[in-house]
């Protein structure tokens, strides 16, 4: 890296404000950084730090004029960005300066074909069509990986894997060789195994083009893997940026410190053998029927989870893990009852299989749930004491205010939360104290057995450890049995005494963590680990792509 | 427990679910106070002036239309007689009660009456306009329908003039607006009638939305079969076509306010069923439905506490002009001549004999005027509670 070169990319005392008057909200303020030729900067932060604002003000893709930038340059191969007008600015997007998005759901227009979509780029930035146009859009296609990309040119977005349409993207960010490629969280929504590849693909094709890289993401061992030089943003500032070697080895600011220590400390509670059985299942199925023609009839079936046997003894944590579309999410609900599924389910000695709603009931003081979307799955209509009491007014009816109150305001004591705020509303809270009280809403019932549906998937990394560390906690006070349920294999090991690999809705392999960590048995297994824990890829059919 | 209770706020002591159905959420506990994403609402709401100008001057015209006993009778509300009170606004009293010599029921505006009353020291107290919606004027000036009393010439005026001994025609009882084609005074008519009209299209509103949403509830929420179903039962329901057959049944059916009430239901509360369902459908997959159904919470509770407050921002974004086309669908009615029964005050019948008697403007102008008016007013006042509840706006 050539020090002395002109940077690519300059950007000095951005500010970034949006609203007006008393509810005017910084949210970026005076942040400077550059990027040179071929290199990777990656900003790195947890969620509303300002990172994505920062990205997309280089493109002037704010809602302005709500948005505003009270101060600042961004300084771009010789031209001030802040100061062009639409129509310049225009003609720097998709061609100088492109974009991936983190959702590739949804950052693609489901009503037109790939060769469309890409097309459109070639068209606006080099008015390539026809023939010449396929020739590239095949080319592109092939160079992102792609296999047999001629036969794909004709599919729709939907018709392709999360993997594959994330590789669109970048098929199309790339058309037009940019010199800088903003990449906004790129594999966030993606499984890990399909996040290896993504990271190894993005890896591979700035070395053969020599183009700047922008990588946004909360997830230090990307940055680790991938930059070069890293940003760490905290509320709207840059608190500590440099190579990435020095800030991982001796990071300056505490905070830098504190994301790096944020790692959750393997500690899973102890087998128990001796232990009664919480809860088992033998042969489980959730199949959904496929139904076609006018009389919908059963042509097939989507086997969700199809033959899962799992037993779960007191104290223990038993963890499932698997990509998504596994059927993990789905195992957990069918436990519960709250989907239909085939094949006997025994919880504490009670058979719970073919029980109508209102016959459940009793056992659901027992058996809790927290979900993966802190945001998602809090009434935004009732305030915190309201949410947790509920269950409380189904389970004891006769209990007296007063007694309530006491357990509502235990349980937010037992999750970490001031009870003085129970009378406030969901949205005052963070994401991560929100998550506590989803877990505090599970916990006021006393359960003795709890379904963990990704709780720490949807929160930044610092609260990602406090979460891990709570539950821990709680499952030691009140001997509670978990079942875990994540994509992420480093919050697993820190929790889970057994595993339970899934795949396509049958399990691949099971066994004490310990044991499967240190050993596993199948290649999908250690594809799985080696992608999540040192972001390595698979070799080609092992995984899906 | 002494840590519990130094820290509960106060007003949730004075404020406790009283009488609580076992398994039913405490209810009422925010009554006095709106919670912050209905403030914000309520702030938008007022921000748009014009909206909010329209609901203070549709609440005024609406409350004092309820009241209209007081402001347009043919009955005084108050006689002061031997230090005794009489109310004949509210209480119907024989003429001999005043010392008259029939037992029929008292007519005030009869002179005779009057004169009694004045004989005995007693004071009548009158409303500012002496007609009823069903006064006939006996002393009109020119063959019905009558211009307004302030647009006749002395001319006009002085056979009525000469006969009662009065001086001019402005000694004469004022016909604000005219009379129409039966002698009878049109501002009266339109109090009234403002005061049906309304009355009629917020109970259709509220029982057509109250049944609405419930069936749009219980098809949202069980899904499957169920709402299959009940859709084809609404399409087919609603190609049926609904005024046709209101003619029909009106013309069966003795038309009275309740009975067109029942009838124009049977049509209306389909309207809300789609938003209602859409609603339902897409949140009975949140998670803190999931949540609420892994604590064993009932469908019902479900559906009322979680899932109804999300489907009711679209419900009372629709409500205002659900209102503003029953207003209309009656007026349509009244029109036509299959509404209300013969007599009653209502807009539909003026603008109809403002049809019939063009030589009259008077009566047409009226009716169109009132009309306008009013719904505009519910229509701004609908553009206003729909911005309000918009979430986007807030950003602007």
């Amino acid at each position: 890296m050539d020090a002395s070169a002109e940077p690519l990319l300059t950007v000095r005392d951005l500010s970034v404000a949006f609203g007006q008057g008393a509810r005017e909200v910084v949210a970026v303020d005076r942040v400077s950084f550059e990027i040179r030729r071929g290199e990777t900067v990656a900003l790195v932060g947890e969620s509303g730090s300002g990172k994505s604002v920062t990205a997309l003000s280089i493109m002037k893709l704010l809602p302005y004029p709500s948005a505003r930038h009270p101060s600042g340059r961004i300084h771009f191969k010789g031209r001030e960005l802040l100061a062009l007008p639409e129509d310049e600015i225009r003609r720097v997007r998709g061609d100088d300066i492109t974009i991936i998005f983190q959702e590739p759901m949804t950052s693609l227009n489901p009503l037109h074909t790939i060769e469309k979509q890409i097309g459109e780029i070639l068209l606006l930035h080099r008015g390539l069509v026809g023939a010449e146009a396929r020739a590239r859009i095949v080319d592109l296609l092939g160079q992102v990986g792609i296999p047999d990309p001629e036969s794909r040119l004709q599919s729709y977005p939907h018709q392709l894997s999360g993997g594959q349409r994330q590789r669109v993207m970048i098929a199309m960010a790339l058309a037009n060789e940019p010199d800088l490629l903003i990449a906004d969280e790129p594999t966030t929504a993606l499984d890990v195994t399909v996040q290896a590849q993504i990271l190894e693909l993005l890896k591979q094709l700035q070395a053969r083009l020599g183009m700047a890289m922008l990588f946004i993401t909360h997830d230090l061992g990307i940055v680790r893997k991938i930059a070069d030089r890293v940003c760490v943003m905290k509320e709207g500032r840059i608190v500590e940026h440099g190579e990435v070697a020095r800030v991982f080895q001796a990071p300056a600011h505490p905070y830098t410190r504190a994301l790096l220590a944020a790692e959750p400390k393997p500690d899973p509670a102890p087998l128990a053998p001796d232990q009664p059985m919480v809860i088992e299942t033998r042969d489980l199925k959730v199949w959904f029927p496929i139904r076609r023609g006018v009389l919908r009839k059963t042509v097939g079936h989507i086997k969700a989870v199809d033959g899962v046997s799992i037993a779960v003894r007191k104290g223990e944590t038993l963890g499932i893990v698997g990509e998504s579309g596994s059927g993990k999410t789905t195992l957990g609900l069918a436990i519960l009852r709250l989907i239909s599924s085939e094949g006997p389910i025994v919880f504490m000695g009670n058979s719970l299989a073919g029980l109508r709603f209102k016959e459940m009931r009793p056992f659901r003081r027992d058996m809790q749930i927290v979900f993966q979307d802190p945001y998602g799955s809090l009434s935004p209509r009732m305030s915190v004491s309201d949410v947790i009491e509920e269950g409380l007014w189904v389970h004891h009816p006769d209990m007296s205010e007063d007694e309530r109150q006491a357990r509502v305001v235990r349980a937010l004591n037992d999750v970490g939360l001031d009870p003085e705020t129970r009378f406030r509303y969901p949205h005052e809270f963070s994401g991560g104290q929100r998550q506590r009280i989803a877990v505090a809403r599970a916990i006021v019932l006393a359960p003795s057995f709890i379904v963990l549906d990704e709780p720490t998937s949807a929160l930044d990394m610092l609260f990602q450890s406090q979460m891990v560390d709570l539950l821990r906690d709680l499952q030691k006070r009140r001997n509670l049995t978990y079942l875990f349920i994540s994509h992420d294999l480093r919050v697993v090991a820190a929790l889970a005494s057994r595993l339970v690999v899934m795949r396509h809705g049958k399990v691949v392999e099971e066994g004490p963590a310990a044991e499967l960590f240190a050993d596993p048995k199948t290649g999908y297994t250690r594809a799985l680990f080696a992608a999540a824990f040192d972001l390595e890829t698979a070799p080609e059919g092992v995984v899906s792509q | 427990m002494d840590e519990v209770t130094t820290v509960r706020p106060p007003e949730r002591l004075a404020d406790k679910p009283q009488g609580a159905i076992p398994g039913a959420p405490p209810r009422g506990r925010r009554r006095f106070s709106l919670s912050p994403i209905n403030q914000r609402r309520w702030q938008n709401f007022k921000a748009n002036r014009r909206g909010y100008i329209s609901l203070w001057l549709f609440s005024v015209l609406f409350v004092a239309s309820l009241f209209a006993e007081f402001i347009a009778n043919d009955r005084p509300f108050l006689i002061r007689l031997e230090g005794k009170l009489f109310f004949p606004a509210v209480v119907g009293y024989a003429e001999t009660t005043f010392g008259g010599e029939f037992e029929t029921a008292a007519d005030y505006r009869d002179p005779y009456l009057r004169k009694l009353i004045a004989e005995k020291g007693g004071s009548i107290h009158w409303p500012p306009i002496r007609y009823s919606y069903d006064t006939h004027n006996l002393d009109l000036p020119t063959p019905a329908p009558s211009k307004p009393t302030w647009l006749l010439t002395e001319e006009e005026c002085r056979p009525v003039v000469e006969r009662k001994g009065l001086t001019g025609c402005a000694d004469l009882e004022y016909n604000w607006f005219g009379t129409d084609d039966q002698g009878r005074d049109v501002l009266a008519r339109l109090i009234y009638g403002f005061r049906i009209s309304v009355l009629f299209g917020l109970i259709l509103t509220l029982v057509s939305s109250v049944i609405g949403v419930a069936a749009g509830a219980v098809q949202g929420y069980f899904g499957g079969w169920v709402d299959l179903v009940f859709q084809r039962v609404i399409e087919i329901w609603t190609s049926i076509p609904s005024l046709y057959l209101l003619l029909i049944i009106s013309s069966v059916l003795v038309p009275g306010f309740f009975v067109l009430l029942g009838i124009l239901l049977l049509f209306s509360w389909v309207s809300l069923v789609g938003l209602v369902r859409a609603e339902f459908l897409r949140g009975r997959n949140f998670e803190y439905i999931q949540a609420a159904r892994a604590l064993g919470v009932s469908n019902a509770t479900i559906m009322f506490r979680h899932l109804l407050p999300n489907a009711m921002v679209a419900t009372m974004t629709m409500l205002p002009f659900v209102l503003s086309s029953s207003v209309m669908t009656l007026t349509a009615l009244d029109f036509l001549g299959f509404g209300l029964p013969p007599g009653s005050p209502s807009l539909g019948e003026l603008l109809a004999q403002g049809k019939a008697n063009i030589q009259a403007p008077w009566l047409g102008l009226t009716g169109f005027f009132t009309l306008a008016i009013m719904l505009s007013l519910l229509i701004f006042i609908g553009e206003a509670a729909r911005d309000a509840f918009d979430p986007r706006k807030t950003f602007r």
